[in-house]
């Protein structure tokens, strides 16, 4: 417990990092996670900890607080606290120090509170937890600490239970916990992932003006290099438990030195990257056919999706689509933005026919195809048209399927193809087209990575050649790299089969790359439509302006913009 | 140079404070939880014992019918004696109502299990109503000790098999859970009496709820500790004590093994939730962490175990009646059964019938007072 001697001339840092090594005993052996980190942090400063997932870096924040899951062990290196080595400390002496000292927020907030306890109970939990003070005075400063992360109403707010209120006030409790003690140094776990990007911006506003305030650190795991650009102060690079280059944010973000940030960069969409951006992120050359723009539809050509006047209603107070009309060329793509309940999924799997209607009309190819009620829709020929590649490539796999039967799967149900070498040829014709190798294709979704889960996603997806593409959030679940890969690959995809697109996303800067026209939706109503360039260039309406104004973003260096 | 959040991060409360606002989505108003609470549970109780009528009406028909099949004749088994005649028998049968055709015998029944009529055994001679209602406190005093038991041993081997999964305690938690499963309650129960009754000489005589030569206590409630805590007779609370102590041993050793392993298991999945790790990170001493945060939310799985373990000790601990002579409802059902008895088997199917569901909604509730996120629905 002595610290190391104190250097000459300068206080030792809040908190400082030494060669850290964190390994994880797994079923097969001991696999090293961090292999020497070190890293400084000053008192009232905010570093942003980047990288994809794997990289080490929430290992990292959890390595200093010590709340590695019962595999994980620090096997070398050393953390010192305000030049004290807590690396070592007991368990007592760093509960002393959680909280009261260094605190926590997560992902998922809602998780991360005790679904069965209120949430003023568990504020003064916390502040009981440091300070000797009977539970009404706790509650009094509880409700004062809501006060503070602007909880509306919070009197009653005290008796809520997690499940009572939406994510983004979740996560202010959370930080309501987290401040409760005045600690010195907060570390926020990807604390906005899952959130709406207008409750992202709320929530991270806060958290910055609360850790200035109160002179409070802040580390910021994120994967979103836009987030760490805007709120942090320092940048640190991680890939796989290595840090790769550190600088601060408004020098980082324009000459970033190591190759890894250089690819982070690239494949990150801003609101000025192009497809060749990604087509270079994932290592591609850019075809030719990047660079033309689709030769204009001669006119009179009839829609190959037509929405009139579509609602939804699920019985609620409110509708959930309600009088949505939009129309998607053939060879189209249409991007769908709008945030949580905003009646984006609903309005995907009405147009997939996975949900019947309630009224309106939806034409695919002249034909009503929304009179068909959604339970017969698989015996439609229209079935086979229209393809939906899903949000979560890990749930959307049955697991006992092998990638070559997922793949045939529609093939085998919807063009009657039985085992033999047509189906063959075509699984392993469709699964190369999505750069799965035959090789890949006995493996079960587990044995695979999250990319190549994607594959074959979109390889089923594409199978049965459509000419309509669902795509539901697709790279939601996927690291900045492998997203550029997938869209870049759908972007390939769309272009030489002619398939149109309707691609569903929260994420503006993907739409605008990969939407020639985009509807913003809001509360079931379409708020704004249009081509994508002219919208996000010049958005009309107000929330779609505050939309684009939410999304964080950063300026890459000229150099890696430019070049195409 | 401190870490002032560079652009976009400005102050500007009043706008944060309305964006607060927009972003709220309110699900439930917090305040009104516990008004609400109440008319829910109420709501409940109404709905789920109606629609648990058909289940029981199925029951004693199908129970009804069962004892019609099974081999054995009534009115010949309790025909005066082997040399009765053969119009004597007609004339018991005819008597008991057995000459008509099923259905008629079916539908007077209903009629009168409406009435809240069951029957007469004819073994006792008396209306099995009167039967049961003397026995059920015999045997859910005993079942009721020996959840208790079994729980308040159950819970914390649960909890120390997961607070350290993999450890000796875990294995030895696990060793005795599966002894207990393994060893039948005949066995145990016999051993327990060997040990404790015959070698060691400290247990009483296991003939019975309460010693032969000791006074019975005013039947108040049926149960004898109960009745004897209430007259303050603590010397016959004593004795009935442990006149109970062995059997609810025998019976709380058989069902140790679910409960244990039930807490366990979601003692294991709470303690590696977000919220545990949350509770950890605000720095909460360690009991705390594992008592109110981990052990409340893991008994809401262990709830429901304990209900139907409840009612299937009730039912299925004849074994252990027989052996320590208790005179229960099981044990009287057998009997019933032994002698083509029909009325008390089909009381007895319709009394565990009965408790079952009230079983079931008394942990429906309790989950529902426990669980707010339950009472929301």
């Amino acid at each position: 417990m002595t610290g190391m001697p104190p250097r000459a001339g300068s206080a030792p840092p809040l908190l400082r990092i030494e060669d850290l090594r964190v390994a994880f005993s797994t079923r097969n052996g001991v696999v090293e996670a961090l292999h020497g980190v070190s890293l400084d942090l000053a008192a009232g400063r905010t570093l942003g900890l980047v990288g994809e997932s794997g990289s080490g870096k929430s290992v990292t924040a959890y390595a200093v607080t010590r709340l590695l899951d019962r595999a994980g062990r620090v096997t070398g290196g050393r953390v010192l606290w305000q030049g004290r080595d807590i690396t070592r400390a007991g368990e007592g002496e760093l509960r002393a120090l959680r909280g009261a000292a260094m605190s926590m927020i997560f992902q998922n907030p809602r998780a991360a509170l005790n679904p069965i306890r209120s949430v003023g109970a568990q504020i003064a939990d916390a502040i009981r937890a440091h300070r000797d003070m009977p539970m009404r005075e706790a509650r009094v400063r509880a409700l004062d600490l809501l006060r503070a992360v602007l909880i509306r109403d919070p009197e009653h707010r005290l008796e809520s239970y997690p499940h009572e209120l939406s994510g983004g006030m979740c996560q202010r409790v959370m930080i309501a916990m987290a401040i409760a003690c005045e600690p010195e140094l907060l570390i926020a776990d990807e604390p906005t992932t899952g959130l709406d990007v207008t409750t992202q911006k709320t929530v991270m506003d806060l958290l910055a003006r609360i850790t200035a305030e109160r002179g409070m650190a802040m580390i910021l795991i994120t994967h979103d290099l836009g987030l760490a650009a805007q709120y942090c102060g320092d940048i640190a690079v991680m890939e796989k438990g290595l840090l790769v280059e550190q600088g601060p944010s408004a020098t980082l973000f324009r000459a970033p030195h190591h190759p890894y940030t250089r690819r982070l960069i690239a494949a990150s969409p801003t609101p000025r990257s192009t497809i060749a951006d990604l087509a270079r992120a994932a290592g591609e050359p850019p075809p030719p056919a990047v660079a033309a723009p689709r030769p204009p539809l001669p006119a009179g050509t009839p829609p190959l999706l037509e929405l009139q006047h579509v609602v939804k209603d699920f019985g609620g107070p409110a509708r959930a689509v309600d009088d949505v009309s939009f129309r998607i060329a053939p060879g189209g793509s249409l991007g769908l933005v709008g945030e949580s309940g905003s009646g984006k999924s609903t309005l995907s799997r009405i147009i997939c026919r996975l949900l019947d209607r309630t009224s309106g009309e939806v034409l695919f190819d002249g034909e009503n195809i929304g009179g068909i009620p959604a339970r017969d829709f698989h015996r439609s020929p229209f079935r086979r048209e229209i393809q939906i590649v899903f949000q979560d490539p890990n749930d959307s796999l049955n697991p006992r399927f092998s990638a070559f039967d997922s793949i045939a799967h529609p093939l085998r149900r919807l063009e009657g193809l039985r085992d033999g070498a047509a189906l063959r040829e075509r699984v392993v014709a469709a699964a190369a087209r999505c750069g799965l190798s035959a090789d890949l294709l006995g493996r079960f979704p587990h044995q695979l990575s999250g990319g190549q889960k994607a594959r074959v996603g979109i390889a089923r997806a594409i199978a049965v050649r459509p000419r309509l593409l669902v795509l539901d959030e697709p790279t939601a679940a996927l690291d900045v790299s492998v997203q550029a890969t997938v869209l870049y690959l759908l972007d390939r995809l769309r272009r030489e089969d002619g398939m149109a697109f309707l691609f569903v996303s929260h994420d503006l800067n993907v739409v605008r790359l990969m939407c020639e026209q985009t509807v913003v939706l809001r509360a079931g109503r379409v708020v704004e439509a249009g081509p994508s360039e002219a919208l996000f260039e010049s958005p009309r309406d107000p929330y779609t302006r505050a939309l684009l104004a939410a999304i964080p973003h950063f300026d890459p260096a000229p150099e890696l913009q430019a070049a195409g | 140079m401190s870490g002032a959040p560079p652009d976009g991060a400005s102050p500007g409360t009043p706008e944060e404070a309305a964006a607060a606002a927009a972003e709220e989505v309110v699900r439930g108003t917090g305040g009104t939880h516990h008004t609400g609470v109440l008319s829910g549970i109420g709501r409940r109780i109404g709905r789920r014992l109606l629609s648990s009528l058909p289940a029981i009406l199925g029951v004693v028909v199908l129970t009804f019918l069962l004892m019609r099949v099974l081999p054995g004749d009534p009115a010949v088994f309790f025909a005066s004696g082997p040399s009765a005649g053969q119009e004597e028998i007609e004339a018991l049968r005819r008597d008991l109502g057995l000459d008509k055709p099923i259905p008629v015998q079916l539908l007077r029944y209903l009629g009168d299990v409406a009435t809240g009529n069951l029957g007469r055994s004819l073994t006792t001679g008396q209306p099995v109503v009167t039967d049961l209602r003397q026995r059920l406190p015999a045997s859910l005093e005993l079942t009721l000790c020996a959840l208790l038991i079994a729980l308040s041993l159950a819970v914390p081997l649960g909890i120390l098999a997961a607070l350290r999964p993999g450890s000796p305690v875990d294995h030895a938690v696990r060793f005795v859970c599966t002894l207990g499963v393994c060893v039948p309650t005949f066995v145990s129960g016999l051993l327990l009496i060997y040990v404790f009754y015959y070698l060691l000489g400290w247990a009483p005589d296991p003939t019975g709820r309460i010693d032969i030569f000791a006074a019975t206590p005013p039947d108040i409630t049926g149960f004898l500790l109960v009745d004897f805590a209430i007259t303050g007779n603590w010397e016959g609370w004593w004795s009935a004590a442990m006149q109970l102590l062995l059997p609810a041993c025998t019976m709380a050793l058989f069902v140790l093994a679910p409960l244990a392993r039930m807490t366990r298991a979601s003692m294991l999945a709470v303690l590696g939730s977000d919220f545990v790790r949350t509770a950890r990170s605000v720095g909460l001493p360690r009991w705390r962490v594992v008592v109110v945060y981990a052990l409340r939310n893991a008994l809401l799985p262990v709830l429901t175990i304990a209900g139907i373990v409840f009612s299937t000790m009730l039912g299925a601990n004849v074994l252990v009646e027989k052996v320590f002579s208790w005179p229960g409802v099981a044990s009287y059902a057998l009997d019933a059964l032994l002698s083509s008895d029909y009325a008390p088997v089909q009381g007895f199917v319709l009394l565990m019938a009965s408790i079952f569901v009230l079983v079931n909604l008394l942990v429906d509730i309790l989950y529902g007072i426990a669980d707010p996120r339950v009472s929301m629905e």
